[in-house]
């Protein structure tokens, strides 16, 4: 029998594969989900959508530092839940979508997230990616995440407006991500998923002048792998929670070592920036595929957390 | 050494000509720009100003490449506003490139839109038959006439139609009036077209719907040019990847083109 790549998170979501769209990149219009499930997502995580549209920050917003890292500043520009809702609810009424989606949400407080969720009641949502770790705008993402009782106060409030899943993506902030983690347990969370960009910045010497218009953005792609790597192993290793796992993973092999760090699915932005583009989620399935061939797994749950082995 | 495309790299500009009241053209020194295959573009960083996608136009003279721009918002007021001397950055070059075919030609270009047509003649053969339609809203608005005359210079069969609004140069009318009547007296073999959508949009249904061969370079929001922010999606393309170039079979199918436009924050707009 040949290995499937299908994959469980928690006892509620499953998907075909473990390869997901990371929230950011890409997730604006539900033409895109239909392609990029073609091209072998499991499920699309949105823009991180907010309680009124945002146009984000003036240009330049995303380039290359090199070494396949990527710094920007977007600034979680999105139309805002309500169009997005309604966008998703007339692309599932006319069956074009059959993409699981996540949607991401980004606020600064619990009523914020209830408000959107509700704006979803209609849609048929997989999961809610909770965005707590945004670097680069003020007020939301980590900002929130680095205030455990309000990530506490949030998650719950949330789980009390929705039975569907609810997970929380952590990143490095001024506090430790393991407390994020820990609060968003408490307050019900059935999954977390880490870690976002990590702050960073470029200056261009020659004309003297930060590149981002907002001067600081986040770092992500390949250089930030070994950082959610071990993001990943510490958070399996410390608590009982499903984790999905996010920061530069742009190979099969990237998607294997995060899998056998612990998370049950894996996250790709910045990898879609390569020559290969939206053709990288098949090249890494398939690269996962052989490898479980070669190791004998047969499903992707046999994997998680073997390197966890002491 | 090594160039990241997506990174900026600095140029000097060192030439600015005035196109008309409104429209300038930069000059640079670029080897990989001033080869660039026709219909591509660069992000251009104006350093404390912004960045923004702009078709990579031809210079005359070995080893440059230029950027034509328009001053209309901020970003493009900007690059309008830079002097000779000063540094810009370039990423690229992205996007796909017309398929260029031979034989009777017809190249529609409105206002800034003429960028990609002028290089596009650059790969051209001296035995087609060529011709380039210029449309503008009044006189002072006209530019590349006589670049254009010039990149013709060594084909024997060729026509230029500039046509003004209002009239005061050349044929008084709309550039897809023209179109109209040239494709319905002739079985072009590739048809062209860079301009304002409304304009694209009558060029490519009319050329398309008398089976003629015809693309477009279209136009949106743009951030990144490499396919990661989603912002210049039409439909399930992204114009950064996909394009900038579509095939008028695929774009008289395509629900957005013609009609309407993410703005910034993604929310579909109408024209």
């Amino acid at each position: 029998m040949p290995p499937s790549i299908q994959t469980v998170i928690g006892d509620k979501i499953t998907l075909k594969s473990p390869t997901i769209l990371a929230s950011g990149v890409l997730g604006i219009s539900t033409s895109i989900f239909s392609r990029m499930y073609d091209a072998g997502i499991g499920a699309v995580v949105t823009k991180s959508l907010s309680t009124e549209p945002w146009e984000g920050y003036p240009n330049p917003t995303i380039f290359s530092v090199g070494g396949g890292g990527w710094i920007n500043a977007v600034g979680l520009s999105n139309p805002g839940a309500k169009n997005f809702a309604g966008m998703i609810k007339s692309s599932q009424s006319n069956n074009h979508n059959s993409v699981p989606i996540i949607a991401s949400l980004v606020g600064s407080t619990a009523s914020d997230f209830e408000s959107m969720i509700n704006e979803f009641a209609d849609c048929n949502i997989t999961a809610y990616e909770i965005n707590l770790s945004c670097p680069h705008v003020a007020k939301v993402g980590l900002e929130v995440g680095d205030d455990a009782d309000l990530v506490t106060k949030i998650i719950r409030s949330i789980k009390n407006v929705t039975s569907t899943p609810v997970l929380a993506k952590v990143g490095l902030g001024t506090s430790g991500y393991l407390d994020t983690v820990k609060s968003a347990i408490a307050g019900g969370v059935d999954g977390i998923t880490a870690i976002n960009t990590i702050r960073a910045m470029a200056i261009n010497a020659q004309t003297q002048r930060p590149i981002l218009s907002n001067k600081i953005g986040g770092l992500s792609g390949t250089p930030i792998k070994p950082v959610a790597l071990r993001c990943v192993f510490e958070i399996a290793s410390k608590f009982d929670i499903p984790v999905v796992g996010c920061g530069g993973i742009s190979t099969w092999e990237d998607a294997v070592e995060f899998i056998l760090a612990g998370a049950c699915a894996i996250q790709i932005g910045s990898a879609v920036g390569h020559d290969t583009w939206i053709d990288t989620f098949n090249k890494i399935n398939h690269g996962i595929t052989s490898y479980m061939e070669q190791k004998g797994y047969l499903k992707i749950e046999e994997m998680v957390g073997n390197a966890q082995r002491s | 050494m090594h160039r990241d495309p997506n990174h900026p790299t600095i140029v000097t500009i060192e030439k600015v000509i005035d196109e008309t009241p409104t429209v300038r053209t930069l000059v640079y020194s670029d080897d990989i720009m001033s080869g660039v295959l026709p219909g591509q573009f660069a992000m251009v960083w104006i350093p404390g100003v912004n960045e923004l996608p702009m078709s990579v136009m031809i210079s005359t003279e070995a080893g440059k490449a230029a950027f034509t721009v328009r001053k209309h918002g901020p970003a493009s007021t900007g690059l309008y506003n830079v002097t000779a001397g000063q540094q810009i950055g370039i990423r690229g070059p992205y996007g796909n490139s017309f398929d260029v075919k031979h034989g009777k030609l017809l190249l529609v270009g409105g206002g800034t839109g003429l960028v990609p047509m002028m290089r596009l003649l650059t790969a051209t053969r001296h035995s087609d038959d060529i011709t380039v339609v210029i449309g503008a809203k009044t006189k002072n608005e006209v530019f590349f006439e006589s670049l254009t005359h010039q990149l013709l210079t060594n084909n024997t069969s060729k026509r230029v139609i500039v046509c003004t609004e209002d009239g005061t140069l050349g044929q008084k009318g709309i550039v897809t009036d023209v179109v109209d009547k040239l494709t319905s007296q002739t079985k072009f073999d590739g048809v062209y077209t860079c301009g304002p959508e409304a304009m694209m949009y009558k060029v490519v249904n009319l050329a398309h719907k008398r089976d003629i061969f015809v693309q477009a370079s279209l136009e949106r929001v743009m951030k990144c040019g490499v396919g990661i922010c989603g912002s210049c999606c039409i439909d399930s393309e992204l114009v950064c990847r996909d394009g900038t170039i579509f095939d008028g079979a695929y774009l008289t199918s395509n629900p957005e083109f013609g009609h309407t436009y993410r703005n910034k924050a993604g929310i579909s707009q109408k024209y």
